[in-house]
């Protein structure tokens, strides 16, 4: 008998030394894999930091990534793409001569691993010419640990054809509405395991899930194209989860109230131009906190490090505990611990070891915290980093990320049915269509897939293009209602864009139905 | 860097490891370097390589695509069955064509192809992070000469993307890109410029710094003017990042799907008779791959000629799905025009070559500013997203570097305002554009494409700044 070496799929995407296929087609059970795969990590991000450290380095960590993904999707009563992908490689990001250098590489040999430590070190001192005075970190105790995502159903072992399954009956169910010109569906799986090692004896291995599901129908008359999305748009729902987060989410049973809605838009009069109250459903209130309170809370887009490209912010370190960012009813908190929920900004440890934390960003609607690391912490008097810095994948350098920005609940028991029934005249908006804030994040406009009139607490009407516009500080402090707990969702935003190269990033954004008195309402439409 | 040889060789062991009928490899990766610098000094400096093989197969109508960055055997032996796990529990797609051989890819004889020039700069390539430093110090060098603080990039490329299939097609295209953008800030006003090129030596970074500095002192203490329609003057980044909005639409599969303005729109005069619009692969200030998803030769079409619509862009299955369609004679020519992604996908095509014909009288950016009795000059535009996909509004801000322009002269800097604007309507108003150049912004991909004068542009709202 005779075997070979095969890569195990089972726990990661390397050849493994204890995977064996034999010539008789059998396969041995992966039983060591752990164990033999930690050892295998360990000692390529040693080499990395061993030669980083030899080179000059006064710092280094090196993280070893794994990424495995899985995207389906169907158009019209077919399947659109189906594909698998998976990625592996290292990084080395190192401190020399005060400065930040960073390579990576796909060759995990030896040689290569050692070869990239080199070039990042060449790197730094190349930055180290232009520089004004030394990077400081805050100190971080080293931890030797474990963290994966809590989940119930790895995502990965649920078969393809249920996948398929599931999206085409979700098609089928929109496309039984007559006027449904186009039905698309979707479902997302993610996998990354992470060693991550530094110079200080930091040595954390983190395996993280994620899943998403959603769809859209679209609806083409005279000349109008309407959609409308469940469970939210551009992909739906996204957390930190295994296969059960698609079980939950009920997508069958809300596909043909979804294309119904859809078809309807095109009876509903045009969304009212002018002043109005306004209710936010929960998912377009998370895109709202994601833009105008989670990136002006980007520290490093505070001290200027983004200006080229996604811009600045109008949250000057002198707004500290001093800006009335929103009313009183305005509690916001960063919370990357695993007790706040299932988020797409959930974790054990970012990308350069620190623990999750949560940190309070808004308190009864005082500014009272950025998003910041181990780099930049000294700026705003901390000794610590928040524990925000993520990379996309093992080529990309980590940076400050939103981790879950979340809005937390009223405290008082309100549905959003009772703040319709409390509000005497206002539009309700539901879903998002588009966003767009401009770079320093005080000037913001969104436009929501569908909207309802209220009049003496009732919705008398549904209306099309809805959209509303303002200053983020304006915006925050006419908030007057949110709804309570049991209407509060943890959204995920899957693809939050920042950097050069842009990285898209995951985050988590908790909120529920809440009303904002006297908002602009329409400009989107207005003089077009 | 992966060679061709190489990959001709891996594209050999994935078909020794495949039972599909047709084997598909497509190849894409390099190395990317980027050197980025804010306040003043350099703050984050990359370099990374990676290659990936992407391996498409097919069993009788059912296809999938599984990719990894790993080529041992083992690991190439595993995407084949990944791939071939998908292929084989879909359901057939009567729509699904067999894959291309390199005859059909080349296109008819009848139309002999322009070849690209190469695009592949040893010069480029050859950057080391020592020279992009070095070229930093002398931007920030400007920066300081003015008082201002600067942040932006100094990026360089080499990258491969190659296809290979089992009928014996193989493509394959090496490039180089090097890329310089610049903000410049004060304390309440910004300038801007970013350029990029496969050859390095056509970029200018310190004649762009200057550029940038101007401008953030000449917009500094900015005044409010009301929202408003105003004749704008866009110059070549933010009419490039504006119109990039609507080449999504330009698409079969688009009109297919009626999710295209286009849609019912195809012959008509949709913009100002002084608009042509090609989609140009080999036009000398391009870049890219002279070939698609499929391995189909791109060929150079006119989308749009003296306002008038004239056709879309066409995968090879699509236009084999509208030749069936109500809408075949309404549509245009209906041909595979070499601008598919790779399959499996739900989009189809999109064209990703614009070039902007040059106007029978074109003026420069001073002309146009000269004989504006008042309008705003607009350096850059920002965070842009659609409003409404059929009139095809969009929104989005100005940003580093805008200008009130009155009696023909550059007035004063001006907070940014917010627009929401529909493309039918503002190429329909476009009264003065300059020679098409290469141009790169940050919302759309890079085209070839003039400044603008555009009449009764809609500003909605100001910002605080």
């Amino acid at each position: 008998m005779t075997f070979s070496l095969r890569t195990c799929d089972r726990y990661h995407n390397l050849p493994c030394k204890v995977w064996t296929s034999f010539d008789n087609g059998s396969t041995s059970q992966c039983a060591l894999v752990v164990v033999d795969l930690n050892l295998r990590m360990k000692e390529i991000a040693s080499w990395a930091l061993n030669v980083a450290t030899m080179r000059g380095a006064t710092y280094a960590d090196a993280r070893v990534v794994s990424q495995r993904s899985r995207a389906l999707t169907t158009k019209n009563g077919k399947v659109g793409s189906a594909s698998d992908a998976e990625s592996v490689g290292m990084s080395v990001r190192v401190l020399a001569d005060g400065a930040w250098g960073f390579a990576a590489s796909e060759d995990l040999s030896r040689s290569g691993v050692e070869t990239t430590a080199a070039r990042a070190v060449e790197i730094a001192l190349a930055s180290a010419r232009v520089k004004e005075q030394n990077v400081r970190l805050a100190p971080e105790k080293p931890v030797t640990t474990e963290w994966t995502t809590p989940h119930v159903i790895d995502p990965f072992s649920i078969s393809v054809e249920q996948n398929i399954a599931l999206l085409l009956k979700v098609d089928s169910e929109m496309r039984a509405v007559e006027g449904i010109t186009l039905a698309e569906t979707n479902l997302n799986f993610n996998r990354e395991e992470q060693w991550f090692l530094s110079s200080e004896g930091s040595d954390i291995h983190q395996t993280k899930y994620s899943a998403g599901a959603g769809y859209t129908a679209f609806a083409f008359a005279g000349n109008e194209i309407q959609k409308r999305s469940y469970p939210n748009s551009y992909g739906g729902q996204w957390q930190n989860k295994g296969y059960e987060l698609i079980d939950e989410l009920k997508l069958v049973e809300n596909a043909r109230r979804i294309a119904e809605e859809a078809v309807a838009l095109h009876h509903a009069d045009q969304c009212p131009e002018g002043t109005f109250d306004i209710i936010l459903d929960s998912s377009q209130l998370g895109l709202q906190i994601h833009e105008s309170v989670g990136h002006p809370i980007e520290l490093d887009r505070v001290l200027g490090m983004e200006a080229n490209f996604a811009g600045t912010s109008f949250l000057t370190l002198d707004k500290l505990r001093t800006l009335r960012y929103g009313s009183e009813m305005v509690n916001v908190v960063a919370d990357a611990r695993q007790e706040h929920g299932p988020g797409l900004g959930t974790f054990g440890f970012d990308d350069e070891g620190v623990p999750a934390q949560c940190k309070p960003i808004i308190t009864n609607g005082l500014f009272t915290g950025y998003l910041s690391s181990r780099e930049t912490a000294h700026t705003i008097g901390e000794n610590r980093s928040g524990g925000t810095l993520r990379a996309e994948g093992w080529n990309r350098l980590p940076m400050i990320r939103m981790t879950n920005i979340s809005l937390l609940p009223g405290e008082k028991p309100l549905t959003l049915e009772q703040l319709v029934a409390s509000t005497d005249h206002g539009i309700l908006m539901q879903t998002n269509r588009s966003w767009s804030i401009d770079d320093r994040r005080y000037n913001f406009q969104f436009g929501c897939e569908i909207g309802w009139e209220i009049k003496q607490g009732k919705r008398v009407r549904m209306v099309k293009n809805p959209s509303y516009s303002g200053i983020t500080t304006e915006f925050w402090n006419s908030l007057d209602a949110i709804c309570s707990r049991e209407e509060w969702t943890l959204w995920g935003t899957p693809n939050c864009g920042k950097g050069q190269p842009q990285q898209v990033m995951g985050t988590g954004h908790g909120a529920a139905p809440s009303r904002f008195r006297g908002i602009k309402v329409g400009s989107a439409y207005k003089g077009s | 860097m992966l060679t061709r040889d190489r990959a001709a060789d891996i594209f050999d062991r994935i078909k020794k490891f495949s039972s599909a009928d047709e084997v598909e490899v497509l190849f894409s990766g390099g190395r990317f370097a980027l050197t980025r610098f804010a306040n003043n000094i350099i703050h984050q400096n990359v370099e990374d390589e990676n290659h990936i093989v992407s391996v498409r197969t097919v069993f009788g109508g059912r296809t999938a695509r599984a990719t990894t960055n790993r080529f041992d055997d083992e690991s190439l032996r595993r995407v084949v069955e990944s791939s071939e796990a998908l292929a084989r529990v879909q359901h057939p797609d009567p729509d699904l064509l067999p894959i291309p051989d390199s005859r059909e890819a080349a296109g008819v004889a009848d139309k002999k192809p322009t070849p690209v020039p190469s695009r592949y700069f040893a010069e480029t390539a050859a950057i080391t992070p020592q020279l992009r430093a070095d070229a930093v110090k002398k931007i920030v060098e400007v920066a300081q000469k003015h008082r201002l603080t600067t942040a932006g990039i100094y990026s360089t490329a080499e990258s491969v993307e190659g296809i290979f299939n089992s009928r014996g097609l193989s493509n394959w295209h090496t490039q180089t890109l090097a890329e310089v953008s610049i903000t410049m800030l004060a304390g309440d006003s910004s300038g801007w410029q970013k350029s990029n090129s496969p050859d390095v030596n056509n970029l200018d970074p310190l004649r762009m710094a200057e550029i940038a500095a101007q401008k953030t002192l000449d917009s500094a203490r900015p005044a409010e003017i009301p929202a408003g329609k105003y004749t704008v003057i866009l110059e070549p980044s933010a009419a490039l990042d504006i119109v990039g909005f609507m080449f999504w639409d330009y698409s079969g599969m688009a009109i297919l799907d009626q999710r295209s303005f286009l849609t019912g729109r195809i012959g008509s005069q949709l913009f100002g008779e002084n608009i042509t619009i090609w989609d140009d692969v080999t036009h000398p200030l391009q870049t890219g791959s002279p070939f698609d998803g499929e391995g189909m030769r791109r060929l150079s079409l006119p989308l749009v000629e003296n306002g008038v619509v004239k056709r879309v862009v066409y995968a090879r299955a699509t236009a084999e799905r509208m030749k069936r369609s109500e809408q075949k004679d309404q549509i245009g020519p209906i041909e595979a025009t070499g601008h598919g992604f790779s399959l499996p996908n739900e989009m189809g095509e999109m064209p990703l070559n614009i070039v902007f014909a040059a106007p029978q009288n074109p003026q420069t950016l001073d002309q146009m500013i000269a004989s504006t009795e008042r309008g705003v000059l607009v350096t850059r535009l920002w965070y842009i997203r659609e409003v409404d996909p059929y009139e095809k509004i969009v929104t989005g801000m100005t940003r580093d570097g805008t200008f009130l322009v009155e009696s023909g002269k550059v007035k004063q800097g001006i907070r940014n305002f917010r627009f929401n604007e529909s493309l039918i309507h503002m190429l329909s108003n476009v009264e003065a554009m300059s020679v098409p150049l290469r141009s790169c912004g940050e919302e759309s991909f890079d085209m070839v494409v003039p400044a603008m004068k555009i009449r009764d542009f809609n500003f909605t709202e100001v910002t605080k700044f």
